[in-house]
């Protein structure tokens, strides 16, 4: 096991899957002579030359396109967004293009590109820059989508991701690429996409948190114990393909669930798993299932709105009170 | 016979520590300012006092917003203007008070001479309540519809389709007024121009689309993201076009009239490439190895404040001693601001449901 930061897990990832496929590159603003605007790429272009990371003009749709063009003849992109914000502008030829070149033609042509940047609010930057995209994407057929917390999780996940022969968006988060974790050092660590993980047993409540959120319900979950109550979290780690019966086994061992999910209510991940939960799970539950999102509004600026926008512990807490009836 | 080596392959052209082309790739080439005084521009001395103010106003409001912020007064992005002062500045004084004015998200300057005052943007970049946009945009979303300021906005080239339907709506109501849009040389890149200028040109829409080429977009010199000549973009859509001196805010002010006054007149946009300097980072935290100390150097030396400074001064239009008051005026402004911003209260939580909908009571799902 190795402590490495985020950044530098998924470094490690696009490094060994550069060194290991000739065919893979990465392209991206700023991915190449400035190192990464995250520092994510730092290094790589030393080590691998200009063919194989490649810095684009600010034009999302052209090298997004771009990407699936060179990835349905047989080499294996990673794009980097600056920020999934911005992905937004290449949104045709990842739900037009990438998710449905395969199937319109019968299977003839494959699409294996990662999409990757970071997801989701980073503090005061306004509404155009602090939408969480995992659930928008999901709702496409034809893509796989992950969104990991902790770098571990990155690393294997990333891997994986370049290495599928499909198109999957792979998600990131400015406030978390200086956060430490533990790293697996194994030769080829690969985590399979799809697969989630109990990351703390608890008996009394589930909490379900994926990406940023899940440090959320760790917080929540710390000052919870405190009070003598246990919460198992479990962090799906893909949004999809999701790992279902890791949520509903979980369930039918604590009878309770609060979801945590950083995007709006309508539609997000915290609305499909509160379906499939009632669908899965109805006679194991002892309290409706209730969730922690954003609120159905823009990101605000202002220090003070935003803190009021953006999900925090207590609201957490309230929620497992209320499913505990604690309250 | 050995082989001969293959070239390695590229994609993107290369600018730092390129072997081949020596250090740095330089930012822009700046074209002659003009040679016309003020009063062959038909600018009087208050004017230009005014310009100076302005400007000088725009670069204290800026240099104190970064100590603010260094000091952790707020946070977010703060992309700073100082070096681009010219550009709103003879624009502004170009323009008719009524003609519509859109940018990016370096838009304090814009602001500023849009009837922002300092204190009303200070307060926004503290995000507060008395902000002029009460707290909810910061410093890249400025605004001031009253004036026909339209904004700042944050996604590189969306805001210039916008412009072009000021422009629409301007010619649909018949009022005379035109729309005018800037934004950076890295936005030339994105589809959202190149869709718009047709569009413009071929709907013969009043609008004036103006580059800001400061040489560089985040760390990327603009011969490295971007081919040819920018200005001559406006060839490929038969589209009227000029390069302007940006340091220099009576070749702002001269070219961008009678690109104003021929919009007016014949309803037919314009695409302009103004040359210019930023001077700072991109925002704050930016290590600036993409450029050199020496090329910085040499911009200041030609800096658009100190050049209408030295312009009045060497035609004895003002002295040192009025300069001085006006400088000391805006000081005065400027803190007064901060300490407005300072004290000023945030939003109250309720106001987060504000401004979402037309409707005073308007529905949100939970
Ligand atoms: C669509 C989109 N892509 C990327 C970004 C990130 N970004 C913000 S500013 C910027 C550079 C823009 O440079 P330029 O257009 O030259 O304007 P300048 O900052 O020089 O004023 C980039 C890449 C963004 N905001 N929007
Ligand atoms: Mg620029």
């Amino acid at each position: 096991m190795a402590e490495l930061q985020f950044r530098e897990a998924l470094k490690h990832a696009i490094d060994e899957e550069m060194g290991r496929d000739e065919r893979v590159f990465i392209m991206g603003e700023e991915v190449a002579e400035y190192n990464g605007a995250y520092k994510v790429t730092e290094g790589l272009l030393d080590k691998y030359g200009f063919k194989r990371v490649i810095d684009t003009p600010i034009s999302e749709l052209g090298f997004a396109g771009l990407g699936v063009g060179a990835a349905m003849r047989g080499l294996r992109p990673i794009v980097e967004f600056m920020t999934f914000n911005f992905a937004v502008l290449a949104a045709d030829q990842i739900i037009n293009h990438a998710t449905k070149v395969k199937y319109m033609t019968g299977g003839q042509i494959d699409c294996p590109i990662v999409f990757r940047g970071p997801n989701a609010s980073a503090g005061q930057l306004g509404a155009t820059h602090s939408v969480a995209y995992d659930s928008m994407y999901a709702h496409f057929p034809g893509l796989k989508v992950i969104y990991p917390s902790e770098p571990g999780d990155a690393k294997g996940l990333l891997k994986a991701a370049i290495r599928d022969d499909n198109p999957v968006i792979f998600m990131e988060s400015e406030q978390m690429y200086g956060m430490k974790g533990e790293v697996s050092d194994a030769e080829d660590f690969i985590i399979p996409i799809g697969k989630g993980k109990i990351k703390r047993e608890g008996s009394d409540v589930t909490l379900v948190a994926h990406g940023k959120m899940y440090h959320l319900a760790v917080q929540a979950a710390n000052q919870l114990a405190k009070d003598g109550i246990e919460c198992e979290i479990i962090d799906p780690r893909t949004v999809k393909p999701l790992d279902l019966p890791l949520i509903i086994e979980s369930i039918k061992k604590t009878n309770r669930c609060v979801l945590i999910d950083e995007a709006h209510p309508f539609g997000g991940l915290a609305a499909e798993v509160g379906f499939l939960i009632q669908r899965e799970a109805f006679d194991y539950l002892d309290a409706p299932v209730q969730r922690v999102c954003l609120p159905d509004v823009n990101a605000p600026f202002s220090k003070k709105l935003f803190d009021a926008w953006f999900p925090s512990p207590k609201q957490v807490i309230d929620a497992v009170n209320q499913v505990t009836y604690r309250t | 016979m050995a082989k001969k080596k293959k070239e390695e392959i590229r994609f993107a052209p290369t600018g730092i520590g390129d072997v081949n082309e020596g250090a740095v790739q330089k930012g822009v080439d700046l074209p002659d300012a003009t040679e016309k005084t003020h009063k062959d521009l038909g600018l009087s001395e208050e004017q230009l006092l005014a310009m100076y103010e302005q400007m000088y106003l725009q670069r204290r409001f800026e240099e104190r917003s970064m100590q603010q912020y260094q000091k952790g007064k707020f946070g977010g992005f703060l992309h700073l203007y100082i070096g681009q002062e010219a550009i709103s500045t003879g624009t502004t004084f170009a323009l008719d008070d009524e003609d519509d004015i859109i940018t990016a998200y370096r838009d304090h300057g814009w602001g500023l001479c849009r009837g922002i005052s300092a204190k009303e943007g200070m307060a926004e970049l503290f995000g507060k309540a008395t902000g002029s946009s009460r707290g909810k945009g910061g410093s890249m979303h400025f605004a001031n519809a009253k004036k026909k300021f339209w904004g700042g906005y944050g996604i590189v080239g969306g805001h210039i389709p916008i412009n072009a339907g000021f422009a629409f709506a301007n010619k649909y109501n018949a009022n005379g007024n035109i729309s005018t849009c800037f934004f950076g040389d890295g936005a030339v890149d994105q589809g959202a121009l190149h869709e718009t200028l047709n569009l413009a040109q071929l709907w013969k829409l009043p609008a004036v689309f103006v580059v800001e080429n400061n040489g560089y977009s985040m760390g990327t010199a603009a011969a490295r993201h971007t081919v040819a000549q920018i200005v001559d973009r406006a060839k490929g859509y038969d589209m009227k076009s000029a390069v302007i001196n940006g340091m220099d805010v009576f070749s702002v002010y001269e070219k961008m009239k009678e690109i104003a006054d021929d919009v007016r007149e014949n309803s037919e946009p314009w695409f302009v490439e103004i040359r210019t300097y930023r001077y700072r980072g991109h925002s704050m935290s930016d290590p600036q190895k993409y450029r050199t100390k020496e090329e910085l150097e040499e911009y200041k030396t030609i800096d658009p404040i100190q050049r209408l400074k030295t312009y009045m001064l060497d035609n004895e239009l003002t002295n040192e001693d009025q300069l001085k008051e006006i400088e000391d005026k805006v000081e005065q402004e400027v803190l007064d601001a901060v300490e407005f911003a300072d004290e000023s209260p945030f939003p109250e939580e309720k106001e987060l449901y504000e401004d979402m909908f037309a409707e005073d009571d308007p529905y949100f799902h939970v």
